[in-house]
């Protein structure tokens, strides 16, 4: 029998849902009242901590907000379909890619 | 063979009926504000890597008129679903047991909220001390 691969993607879902509840009104908050600058940011993308966390965030997001889009647009009569995937799983994995790229080519 | 007419139900603006539903839609729609902040974030990392003058222009959208705005609809919108997130949570975590009696919804939801106003302010104070 194959593997379903629904897990992989409800982990996704469940794990950057609870990273945007925990920080997310921290984030936004603090990008919105000018907190950052760029020497900061690089500081903060040049520590591999730093680095994942900003990978994380950006990724999950996207995985999270992709997941619940998916199943609520079925809600509203949409079928599942390789349209709908790629406009919610699709830009969520190419954003991780996108992202992980530029912060490996920052280095460390 | 001729389609047979049958009454179908129709399911147009069903969520609208129910304040159950309403509620879950207005949960749901947080994702799309989510989506486009993890957009806005992954834009801010590539313009990271693409150097000083890319990070401040990217820096520059945040302080634009529409960037304003979707800053302020985005922390409303992140506040909300945090405080969803804990309300739900109760429904979909395993139930714990706190010597020997189970620990309430109210306990659970709680104590999610409060942990995410720590780590919140843990966030948007650490951001400021980035040097």
């Amino acid at each position: 029998m194959k593997r379903s691969n629904a897990p992989i993607y409800w982990s996704l879902f469940g794990a950057g849902g609870v990273i945007s509840a925990l920080i997310g009104p921290g984030v936004v908050a603090a990008l919105m009242m000018d907190k950052v600058h760029y020497s900061g940011a690089l500081a903060l993308s040049h520590n591999f901590v730093g680095k994942l966390f900003l990978f994380v965030v950006a990724s999950l997001f996207l995985w999270h907000a992709a997941h619940r889009i998916f199943h609520t647009i079925h809600d509203f009569g949409v079928k599942p379909g390789v349209g709908s995937w790629l406009l919610c799983y699709g830009v969520a994995l190419g954003a991780t890619i996108v992202a992980a790229s530029a912060l490996l080519r920052i280095g460390f | 063979m001729s389609a047979r007419r049958t009454y179908v139900r129709p399911m147009e603006g069903w969520w609208t009926r129910n304040p159950f539903f309403m509620k879950y839609m207005a949960r749901e729609a947080t994702a799309v504000i989510v989506y486009l902040y993890g957009l806005l974030l992954t834009w801010g990392i590539v313009s990271l890597g693409n150097g000083e003058a890319a990070f401040n222009g990217w820096l520059a959208w945040l302080k634009s008129p529409l960037g304003i705005v979707f800053q302020l609809v985005s922390l409303a919108v992140f506040a909300y679903h945090t405080w969803s997130w804990f309300v739900i949570m109760p429904k979909t975590m395993p139930p714990v047991k706190v010597g020997g009696k189970r620990l309430s919804n109210a306990a659970i939801t709680g104590t999610g909220i409060a942990v995410a106003i720590v780590m919140s302010l843990a966030a948007f104070v650490l951001a400021g001390r980035l040097s």
